[in-house]
């Protein structure tokens, strides 16, 4: 990474000279600077609708960079250590589908993990490839789902002569991390790519002592969420690739589905985002890394609650632990970690990232404030001392069900379809998504088996509060399954 | 020469103190620090652009906050006053020989710092040595102590500053734990005037009212506050302020004071109508 290059950000200078000039627009948008709409002024401030503005030719256009927005992507290429980055505003879950419809075609088969985002799965819809789901790890203890190994990833690829790529969360949502490194290998040996889902890694490129970030694995493509950990809005996100993938080709894929109209709020916040992690990162994550850790040596010393970290690494199924992320199991207090995070939001007012079943995840980024840590702690603390009752066990494998793919995404998306109350559906194969949000990890896919054991676990997560979407009966009295399947 | 600083009490109300000089200006790790000369009030300080106090008004909650408690409990050894930093509310609680300890709870060093460099009067309660002064956040100060306290002061003010977390529910639940089984919290209830002001009031009776069995609210006039009608809350695991009030017992003590007396702690917690109301209508919602 060159320093020098990278304290420039040529697309929000480009916007500053351009807001100088008080140039009269006879294009869109019609709010013209907001004068149409007083009222937006009013709500986001002249400075940010006086910048709400289209391409033209002082600004560059997303669609086909040729300057400044191509500068402020090569400058993101540096400070990522890859070969070429695309700027993305349909958020991570468009630059996971591109990465997808960049390698996978009709008929195709692609190997992921069951804890992947549906995001994932919704490309595939699009594509008609089909996902083979490799049969991770859970943590009996946690009721997370682990990483993958070599051996695993391997066993499909000999299995699955038609799977095209791999693709590995590094980290996931808990911050567990696969060996990103010994799978790439493995399989660019085998002649297939390799695309990493890191929504939650961006700090992982500017990190000392994190785990590995995937382009310094050797992976051939990458999503990243900048507006996660890297602090840019909202829905802007970054797409890299490595040596061997054709980017003239990426950006084709991506110009399937992105905007013609590119957010310029979005993408200045991308560039100057990304001279900030250049610049400051190193200093911000640890920072974040202190707090995290600090934050789980209290919360650990108040007994009953278990906020884990490095010492869940083995080598194999958890290969490297992400200690920026603060996740919290709960169901030692007696309570769900859904029913927590509820009781911090509706008693406390604080909003954490997730609850699930077994846990919470609060998340510390390079926005927070120590205070603010110690309240998290005081209200666990008192939670504790308040709701505290016996501890609730798992029963194993409710967390994570292994299903059978019947029919492609793809094909069961477009078929015919009943609908059936719940209970009735078992044996037949599921038409449409059931997932649980956060974290958006399908429960059952379009093409895949009901079984009882999915019956019960996603009646069971309902009745303990986890929004249940994807479906179209929201109270999910009916699932439509496949008609004659 | 016009020279004023001011406050906004409301977006629509400013308040100005008529300045001599600016003494101090600084920011700390958590909040902005000034300190300024002023005709009218004295040496005054501000946090964050906010009047914390005054020469002139600064005894009125100083004996509030350390009388009320201490003519209803019978026998208070050991006592907690988070915020503080100034050393006012220790200073007028070592009247009391009955109190064997004081820990004062202030995060900002920079605060004690300057304190003790303008306001040297009030700071010298800090250097008794009953009383002990920990540069750390309350919460994690409370975190792993259970029933050891007889008496908690909350005197942070500002429920949107640097010590917004001393106005939450965890915080109250914490001082809770760490209370006696009499224990007392006093804390500052703001002021129940202006509308932005009513709702954080209203918000911290209504966490106190369903952390502790009796929870009581009283006021006092204090003019550089918000409307200058400031309130306290008086919180309690089992005595309560008026019927548990040790009136006789107080007055032989012979404690020298400027705003406190004993017919003022009765009138104190005589109400003004709108602010009964507003104080019911938080204890009628369930928590």
């Amino acid at each position: 990474m060159n320093l020098t290059r990278q304290a420039s950000a040529p697309l929000y200078e480009a916007i500053e000279i351009f807001r100088k000039k008080r140039i009269v627009p006879f294009d869109v948008p019609g709010h013209k600077r907001g004068r149409g709409n007083p009222e937006l002024i009013d709500f986001l401030g002249e400075r940010c609708v006086g910048i709400d503005v289209n391409s033209m030719k002082s600004l560059d256009n997303l669609s086909h960079p040729i300057s400044v927005i191509k500068e402020a992507e090569e400058l993101t290429a540096d400070a990522f250590g890859a070969e070429h980055a695309f700027f993305i505003v349909g958020g991570t879950t468009q630059a996971v589908q591109d990465m997808v419809l960049s390698v996978c075609k009709h008929g195709d088969e692609i190997i992921v993990p069951r804890n992947v985002h549906k995001s994932v799965l919704n490309a595939l819809i699009l594509c008609g490839a089909t996902p083979v789901y490799v049969n991770t790890e859970i943590d009996e203890r946690l009721g997370i789902v682990l990483g993958m190994t070599v051996e695993q990833v391997e066993s499909a690829i000999l299995a699955h002569p038609k799977a095209v790529a791999v693709l590995i969360n590094n980290p996931t949502y808990y911050g567990i991390c696969s060996d990103i490194k010994g799978i790439t290998e493995m399989v660019h040996k085998h002649g297939l790519k390799v695309l990493a889902d890191e929504a939650h890694g961006t700090h992982l490129y500017f990190g000392d002592d994190l785990p590995l970030n995937a382009m310094e694995a050797g992976v051939d493509m990458a999503a990243i969420s900048m507006h996660k950990s890297g602090g840019s809005l909202t829905q802007s996100s970054v797409l890299l690739t490595g040596n061997g993938m054709n980017a003239d080709y990426v950006q084709t894929i991506i110009n399937l589905t992105q905007t013609t109209s590119a957010s310029y709020l979005l993408m200045t916040s991308l560039d100057i985002s990304r001279r900030n992690l250049a610049l400051r990162g190193r200093q911000s994550f640890r920072k974040v890394t202190e707090w995290a850790e600090y934050a789980r040596g209290e919360i650990n010393s108040i007994g009953g609650y278990y906020a884990y970290g490095r010492e869940l690494v083995n080598g194999t199924s958890v290969y490297d632990y992400d200690v920026t992320k603060l996740c919290v199991f709960t169901r030692d207090i007696g309570l769900d970690g859904i029913e927590v995070y509820d009781i911090l939001r509706d008693e406390f007012d604080i909003q954490i990232e997730f609850g699930d079943i077994g846990n919470i995840m609060a998340y510390i980024s390079i926005g927070d404030r120590i205070q603010d840590i110690e309240r998290l702690v005081g209200a666990l603390d008192e939670i504790g001392r308040i709701y505290a009752k016996e501890g609730k066990r798992f029963e194993i494998d409710r967390e994570m069900l292994l299903p059978d793919v019947i029919k492609s995404p793809q094909a069961a998306f477009y078929a015919e379809k009943e609908k059936l109350p719940i209970r009735k559906c078992v044996g037949r194969v599921s038409g449409e998504f059931v997932m649980s949000y956060p974290p958006g990890i399908p429960i059952l896919a379009p093409g895949e088996l009901i079984t009882e054991d999915i019956v019960d676990y996603i009646l069971y997560s309902m009745e303990k509060g986890c929004s249940m979407q994807g479906m179209e009966d929201a109270s999910l009295e009916t699932l439509k399954v496949l008609r004659g399947v | 020469m016009e020279y004023w600083f001011s406050e906004l009490h409301s977006p629509h109300v400013k308040f100005g103190i008529r300045v001599e000089k600016q003494l101090f200006s600084a920011q700390s790790d958590f909040q902005r620090i000034d300190v300024f000369e002023s005709p009218e009030f004295g040496k005054f300080l501000t946090l964050n652009g906010s009047v914390i106090f005054s020469e002139q008004d600064c005894f009125i909650y100083n004996e509030m906050v350390a009388h009320v408690p201490m003519s209803v409990h019978p026998s208070v050894k050991n006592v907690l006053i988070i915020g503080g930093g100034d050393g006012g509310v220790a200073k007028e609680l070592l009247h009391y020989d009955s109190i064997e300890n004081i820990d004062v709870v202030e995060l900002d060093e920079m605060f004690v710092d300057v304190c003790k460099d303008f306001f040297p009067e009030t700071s010298k309660g800090l250097d008794d040595p009953r009383v002990h002064m920990f540069n750390v956040d309350a919460l994690r100060f409370m975190r792993n102590q259970k029933g050891v306290y007889d008496l908690i002061i909350n005197d942070a003010t500002d429920p949107f500053g640097a010590s917004e977390g001393f106005f939450t529910r965890e915080f109250y639940g914490s001082c809770y734990k760490v209370l006696s089984e009499d224990g007392i919290l006093v804390y500052q209830h703001g002021s129940p005037f202006y509308d932005e002001d009513e709702g954080a009031c209203r918000n911290m009776h209504r966490k106190v009212f369903h952390t502790f069995p009796i929870s009581r609210v009283y006021q006092a006039h204090i003019p550089t506050c918000p409307s200058g009608y400031w309130l306290f809350g008086f919180a309690s695991k089992c005595y309560h302020p008026l019927r548990d009030f040790r009136e006789e017992e107080w007055n032989e003590r012979n404690i020298p004071t400027e705003y406190y007396t004993t017919n003022l702690h009765r009138g104190a917690f005589m109400l003004p109508k709108y602010v009964e109301n507003l104080l019911k209508e938080e204890e009628e919602i369930n928590s």
